[in-house]
């Protein structure tokens, strides 16, 4: 068995592609299957998990893994590349797709009749090829690739928003839509002038190549600011809360987790792989002030709402700013930190805990969103006794979110904030635990309610505890990320660049 | 066997709370058998160690977070104080809470939190680093916060929010003095005489300010406090718990941690940051006192004899000199026993003859005597009359302010001892030498009162007896607290 299992792993085996294609693939029997699509979840789900285990045992064991597609090498072939960060990645992708896939067989299966709907019809091809453009950012070494994944990501993404075909969710969708369609223009755009200047888009070569002229750095800003609308960073942001509000909870709960974060993800590539050398302090401290504001105006925005998933949707737009943090932080370990690269994995940790706990209080919010009806927050009194599970992962994720221990969001944090006060900037820490103590103060507005006596009349509907369970399992995780962190430690320092380490010059 | 017992006293708890809160809500006889088993167990795991330490075994048990970043479970002296004292009095609050609540909604959901809160405080009492005491710390928030609601109206969700803003607020700047210090020195252990190193005096004494102000907002320094009176809605057992057992004890504890196992002794001089400490202890001592005088509700009255008295820890801590030193560390084991007490009476006397404020006391004597003997048994001691367990705290401090050349500290225990009288005679006073009201409502029954709600109260009363009496013995309090001292503090 365990000679099977190191031939399972070997670095031969194509995990890389295989975590691309088993969801694509997904997607078209679920077109062919039609009314029985919700079949395809529980499979798919189990599938997916084991690829990313495979996938990640594979890294772990090897070291970063290069998978030339169809035996060409780049600069003339195009390379999967897998290292610890995109492992990370196809890791969440695959837990959080799974808690999606089960808690949606419910909603998204056939009518009562047996016959088809619209809403279970198109919901499952559209999910699957959502995760196969998450899976593809994570393995891709070259920004073509990457821009072939996050186009996928994004018609499929947008088509998930408007799902429900009410007005609102339309035209949220559309809003989307432009946003995103104004994004790729401009990625596009970079990515041709790379390509024009330095003749290729691997992602290794050009980190050989770029330099600070003028064409690179236009490149990269082009790139930066239509990744930055993709990923709904400040002041980039207003199409995600209607978007996120407005779309089916399952989709809610990928979009919010996930979804944003792809394009993050190739803004890490770019800066930290590709072009560390163009970064000067004032480009890092900009960047690291868009992200302030964006923690502080969503959490203020998040404050102000009476809807539920708004208030949840409104929160993915501060937790997003943590992000941008990694800029000006980056490289600010201290001589006496034992770790280097702080910023870096916190900001990573950050991104990963964050999808479990979203994902989860997405599920958690339409689960009580079933049982009353609609997600006005004074309507959820007393809904703790109706819906226990649910309260509890919506209690645990909310712990996450806050960046309190033991999480995974509170690794993070203590990460940043050990870099911050290393470096000697301090402000940041200021804006990092004004942003928790805001996160509590929006999160625990909701959880009282839940906790209050019930007053309001009429029947709440019976969700299943089973499906309950499963925001539950994800908060959890959420949780046990922060407890078990030095394992995915150690796996985010598999091919780290050196500029995580070193900061952006 | 060294790291397993540690694991072990947290895990009783922590497992009790996971079961508890599977359970459905109508099998209360599970759920009482799971509690009183978790915590007769943790209360004989406390013993083992107890006896272990005191022939010089240490237990340690730790979990690495990140290269260099180790969750520590280390069991210490002084951990060992305050886990005695906490895993002792959980059992009783257990036992007086199930007898209180009764029948009443959401008790799974209650005990479950309850417990969790106690795993907290374990984890507090045995934290061996900065960060491992902020985790516990912070789950000791997040898990009294649903107790403090527990009701769902109005009041309680109002007082809630208060707990909130005041206990997160004050977390985030512990958690900000935490990391100001290890931005610079990296992850800090708790070490005997402290563990820092040298640094930017500016840095380290922003630091403790930090910390000591996140601190002291569970320890409810004035003008921290704010949250601990409003919280009194809470029904009985979670003041119990609050008070006594868990929350302003977690503060006072980690104000001890930080001055003497982080700074040290010498460093705190250095910076001249112990006096200023005492001064804001002083402050609280007094105001504490002179605010319960005002208050005519039993609850909030003692709400703010906690305020006054807590600060006698942080006195202590602040003094330096073995005898302050002792008289602070005791003195968290003596306010425990004496609060609890008197909460544990407060609730009886509001279930059974509806006796809330302290008009309705007159001939409460009479009508519940023995309820009535605990309570003036535990308002003398808090006082300070000797033989009780009070007196001995403040004889030390008094001992140990002299010893630090600080003669002040003498007139503020004289001020505080007479406002202590002048808050609790009156009520000792109404309740034995007064009437009842010729319209008193009847008592709910002929009997006092259930046993599990009567005797909690009278076994934490007959403990404040025993410390003081027995305070020479080298397993009370006080004979604990000296070991500390001598063993760890002692230069």
């Amino acid at each position: 068995m365990p000679a099977i299992f190191a031939d399972l792993v070997a670095p031969a085996v194509p995990w890389a592609a295989i975590s691309v294609v088993l969801p694509l693939a997904a997607a078209l029997i679920a077109a062919l299957l039609g009314r029985h699509a919700h079949r395809l979840a529980i499979p798919t789900a189990l599938a997916g998990l084991a690829v990313a285990a495979l996938a990640t045992t594979q890294v772990a064991r090897h070291g970063v893994i290069e998978i030339a597609v169809g035996g060409w090498k780049p600069p003339l072939g195009i390379a999967l590349r897998l290292d610890g960060l995109g492992c990370a990645f196809l890791l969440v992708i695959a837990l959080v797709s799974a808690g999606v896939m089960l808690f949606a067989r419910a909603g998204f299966g056939a009518a009562p009749d047996g016959s088809e709907t619209r809403r279970g019809y198109v919901f499952w091809p559209l999910l699957f090829c959502t995760i196969g453009g998450l899976a593809a950012i994570a393995v891709s070494g070259d920004l073509f690739n990457l821009y072939v994944g996050l186009e996928l990501l994004t018609v499929t993404a947008v088509a998930l928003v408007g799902l429900d075909g009410k007005p609102a969710a339309l035209a949220a969708a559309i809003r989307y839509l432009l946003f995103a369609l104004l994004g790729s223009l401009l990625y596009l755009l970079g990515t041709a002038i790379l390509y024009l200047v330095h003749g290729t888009l691997d992602i290794r070569l050009l980190a050989g190549a770029a330099s600070t002229d003028g064409a690179t750095l236009t490149a990269v800003a082009l790139m930066t600011a239509g990744l930055m609308a993709k990923a709904a960073l400040f002041p980039l942001h207003g199409w995600l809360p209607p978007a996120h509000a407005s779309a089916p909870a399952p989709a809610s709960a990928l979009l919010s987790a996930l979804v944003v974060k792809g394009p993050f993800i190739i803004m890490l590539r770019l800066w930290f792989e590709i072009a560390p050398a163009i970064a000067t302090p004032f480009v890092a401290q900009g960047l690291g002030a868009l992200g302030a504001a964006g923690i502080l105006i969503g959490s203020l925005l998040a404050l102000r709402q009476h809807r539920l998933k708004l208030v949840i949707a409104y929160s993915t737009v501060a937790q997003l700013g943590y992000l941008l943090l990694v800029f000006p932080l980056a490289g600010g370990s201290g001589e006496q930190q034992p770790w280097t690269a702080g910023a870096w994995t916190g900001i990573i940790f950050h991104a990963m805990s964050h999808a479990l706990a979203k994902s989860a209080m997405f599920l958690a919010a339409g689960a009580m969103v079933e049982a009353i009806g609609d997600d006005q927050i004074e309507r959820l009194d007393g809904i703790g006794q109706h819906l226990p599970i649910a309260t509890f992962a919506f209690g645990l994720a909310a712990v996450s979110l806050m960046g309190l221990p033991p999480s995974g969001g509170f690794t993070g944090k203590y990460l940043l904030l050990s870099a911050a006060f290393a470096s000697g900037q301090w402000w940041w820490a200021v804006v990092m635990i004004g942003g928790g103590l805001l996160a509590a103060g929006y999160l625990f507005r909701p959880l009282s309610h839940l906790l209050a006596e019930r007053h309001q009349p009429g029947d709440l509907v019976v969700v299943a505890r089973s499906r309950q369970t499963i925001a539950l399992g994800l908060a959890a995780l959420s949780i046990l990320l922060g407890l078990l962190s030095l394992g995915p430690y150690q796996l985010l320092q598999i091919g780290r660049p050196g500029a995580a380490a070193e900061g952006l010059s | 066997m060294s790291a397993l017992l540690p694991i072990l006293t947290l895990a009783t708890s922590l497992l009790a709370a996971g079961v508890i809160f599977m359970l459905p809500e109508t099998s209360k006889t599970t759920r009482t058998a799971v509690n009183l088993v978790a915590a007769l167990g943790k209360l004989g795991l406390a013993t083992v160690m107890i006896i272990g330490v005191a022939e010089g075994k240490t237990y340690e048990a730790t979990l690495t977070l990140l290269p260099g970043l180790q969750l520590i479970l280390r069991v210490d002296a002084l951990a060992l104080l305050f886990l005695a004292l906490s895993a002792f009095l959980w059992l009783l609050t257990t036992i007086y809470a199930i007898s209180y609540l009764g029948d009443g909604p959401n008790l799974s959901r209650f005990f479950g939190f309850f417990s969790l809160c106690v795993a907290a405080t374990t984890g507090v009492a045995l934290s061996g680093s900065l960060i491992t005491f902020f985790v516990f710390y912070e789950l000791l928030t997040l898990s009294t916060w649903p107790l403090v609601v527990h009701k769902g109206d109005g009041a309680s969700l109002a007082a809630g929010r208060r707990y909130l803003i005041y206990t997160m607020s004050g977390s985030a700047v512990l958690l900000a003095g935490i990391l100001l210090l290890e931005g610079g020195l990296g992850p800090i252990e708790f070490a005997r005489h402290g563990s820092l190193a040298a640094g930017d005096p500016g840095v380290l004494t922003g630091a403790f300010v930090l910390m000591v102000a996140g601190l002291g907002v569970k320890a409810a320094l004035v003008p921290l406090h704010g949250w601990l009176p409003s919280a009194m809605v809470a029904p009985a057992p979670v003041s119990a718990l609050l008070h006594a057992v868990a929350v302003v004890k977690a503060g006072a504890f980690g104000i001890i941690r930080v001055v003497y196992d982080v700074y040290g002794v010498a460093l705190v001089n250095e910076l001249g940051v112990g006096l200023p400490l005492a001064i804001v202890a002083s402050v609280t001592i007094v105001y504490g006192s002179l605010r319960a005088l005002q208050q005519h509700d039993i609850k909030r009255r003692l709400a703010y004899s906690t305020v006054s008295q807590v600060a006698y820890i942080v006195l202590g801590t602040g003094l330096f000199g073995p005898y302050a030193t002792i008289g602070g560390v005791v003195h968290l084991v003596h306010q425990g026993l004496m609060k609890i007490t008197l909460f544990f009476c407060a609730g009886a006397l509001a279930e059974r003859i509806g006796a809330t404020r302290i008009e309705h006391l007159d001939g409460a004597g009479r009508r519940m005597p023995l309820t009535m003997a605990a309570f003036s048994v535990a308002a003398l001691g808090m006082i300070g009359v000797p033989p009780l367990a009070g007196f001995v705290s403040k004889w030390y401090l008094g001992i140990g302010g002299l010893q630090a050349g600080q003669h002040w500290v003498l007139a503020v225990l004289a001020v505080s001892s007479l406002l202590n009288a002048a808050y609790f005679l009156p009520l000792l006073h109404r309740a034995w030498f007064v009437a009842p009201p010729a319209d008193a409502r009847p008592a709910v029954a002929s009997r006092e009162g259930p046993a599990w709600l009567i005797g909690p109260g009278l076994v934490t009363a007959a403990a404040v007896v025993a410390a003081g009496v027995f305070a020479g013995m080298p397993f009370s309090p006080l004979g604990w607290s000296t070991l500390i001292v001598t063993r760890n503090y002692a230069p």
